[in-house]
């Protein structure tokens, strides 16, 4: 039994459509504006479309495998809302691990600036000399010792 | 640990210049020995300024992070500093000063690792509305079984920890709604947990932060984290503690 066939004019435009993608997705890496280890699942996905795309016979095939009788271009629907998940699902950990970044540094920088501004009444920072004294009691002690300021 | 272990208390607040100096003032008054560090969590009202001006430590944290994060903020405070003993003691004033030393004892004595004040091991002194009651019911039920040990009120944030109960809480602590969660930690780290009968007060000022649905949101938010946090790995593995 033959299968339903992809129509040639959906063969070119999906194609088509894909590499638009895969162009403009290099594009972004290429100008710094997107980072490697987040375009590789965008690339895969840019790819498997041209592949998908391009290849009636292998999509008619692979249609047949799932039981996509009535129209083989549905499989390349089926394949970019997969892909799209995967992107929004690996968005979701990269979001994740930079708000546990965040609070980690949030948390850091107040402890710092604690310690910066101890004793203070005012909440300013004390500037400090290179071996962490106060610059402004180093001075005074520098004063009461009669030793030349450094 | 020596006779008198340097104590330390945590107070996390968020806007809350009217009620902090009042309880900056009971908690000296309370006991001396007691330093306090004031978490100002994001605060844009005078919350710093009237902390330090009542003589606490203030650490600033530069934008709001929810009070999981404030907390977490105090004990590495308090880690870093050389604490042997913290106790946490919310900047609304719910949590009274003078309940303090029924809190602190048994970890003082050695008895627990970590002691919670709890609201209802006795049933006087504090009043909710149904909803939150059965909420509150619910989380103790679920958290016992995990525990294995009679719980009463998980989302009591009054608490007493000793150096290994910072130790592990100044490496991780849960997000958020911190305190069911942070129970179960402990339990997982084998640390030991006490719960001890305590006062609690109404709000001075303000309100507090969980409303109706809010609350449905915690509780669902809670379970998951309780639920996924079975088959997670310790952070800090208990052996270290």
């Amino acid at each position: 039994m033959i299968g339903a066939q992809t129509p040639l004019k959906v063969s070119l435009v999906a194609t088509a459509a894909s590499i638009v993608l895969l162009v403009v997705v290099f594009e972004l890496i290429r100008s710094r504006r997107l980072r490697e280890r987040y375009a590789l699942l965008w690339l895969l996905t840019g790819l498997v479309l041209v592949v998908l795309s391009a290849w009636r016979g292998g999509l008619n095939t692979i249609a047949g495998w799932f039981g996509v009788r009535g129209y083989p271009p549905a499989v390349l629907f089926a394949v970019g809302l997969l892909f799209v998940i995967l992107v929004l699902l690996h968005y979701s950990t990269v979001i994740s691990r930079l708000s546990d970044q965040n609070v980690v540094l949030a948390q850091r920088l107040a402890l710092l600036e604690e310690v910066l501004t101890r004793g203070r009444a005012d909440g300013r920072a004390v500037p400090l000399d290179r071996a962490g004294e106060p610059v402004a009691k180093r001075d005074a002690r520098l004063e009461a010792e009669q030793l030349p300021r450094t | 640990m020596s006779e008198s272990p340097r104590r330390i208390a945590i107070v996390p607040a968020y806007n809350e210049a009217k009620n902090i100096g009042a309880l900056l003032d009971e908690l000296r008054e309370f006991d001396p020995e007691f330093d306090v560090v004031v978490v100002s969590d994001g605060s844009y009202d005078r919350t710093a300024e009237v902390a330090r001006s009542h003589g606490a430590y203030v650490v600033t944290l530069p934008f709001n992070l929810g009070i999981g994060g404030a907390v977490q903020t105090g004990f590495k405070f308090a880690h870093d500093n050389g604490y042997e003993l913290a106790v946490r003691c919310d900047g609304d004033g719910q949590h009274d000063p003078a309940e303090l030393p029924k809190v602190i004892a048994p970890v003082l004595a050695g008895d627990a690792d970590i002691a919670v004040g709890s609201r209802f091991v006795s049933a006087e002194g504090y009043r909710s509305s149904a909803a939150r009651r059965v909420g509150i019911r619910l989380l103790a039920v679920v958290v016992s079984a995990i525990a294995r040990q009679r719980l009463t009120d998980t989302t009591s944030g009054f608490q007493a920890l000793n150096r290994r109960a910072l130790e592990l809480f100044a490496a991780d602590y849960p997000h958020d709604y911190p305190e069911v969660e942070g129970m179960v930690m402990t339990i997982k780290h084998r640390l030991r947990l006490v719960e001890v009968p305590v006062l609690m007060r109404e709000r001075e000022h303000g309100q507090s932060s969980i409303t109706a649905l809010r609350s449905i949101y915690y509780m669902a938010k809670v379970l998951v984290a309780l639920f996924v946090g079975l088959f997670r790995r310790s952070v800090v593995p208990a052996e270290d503690l």
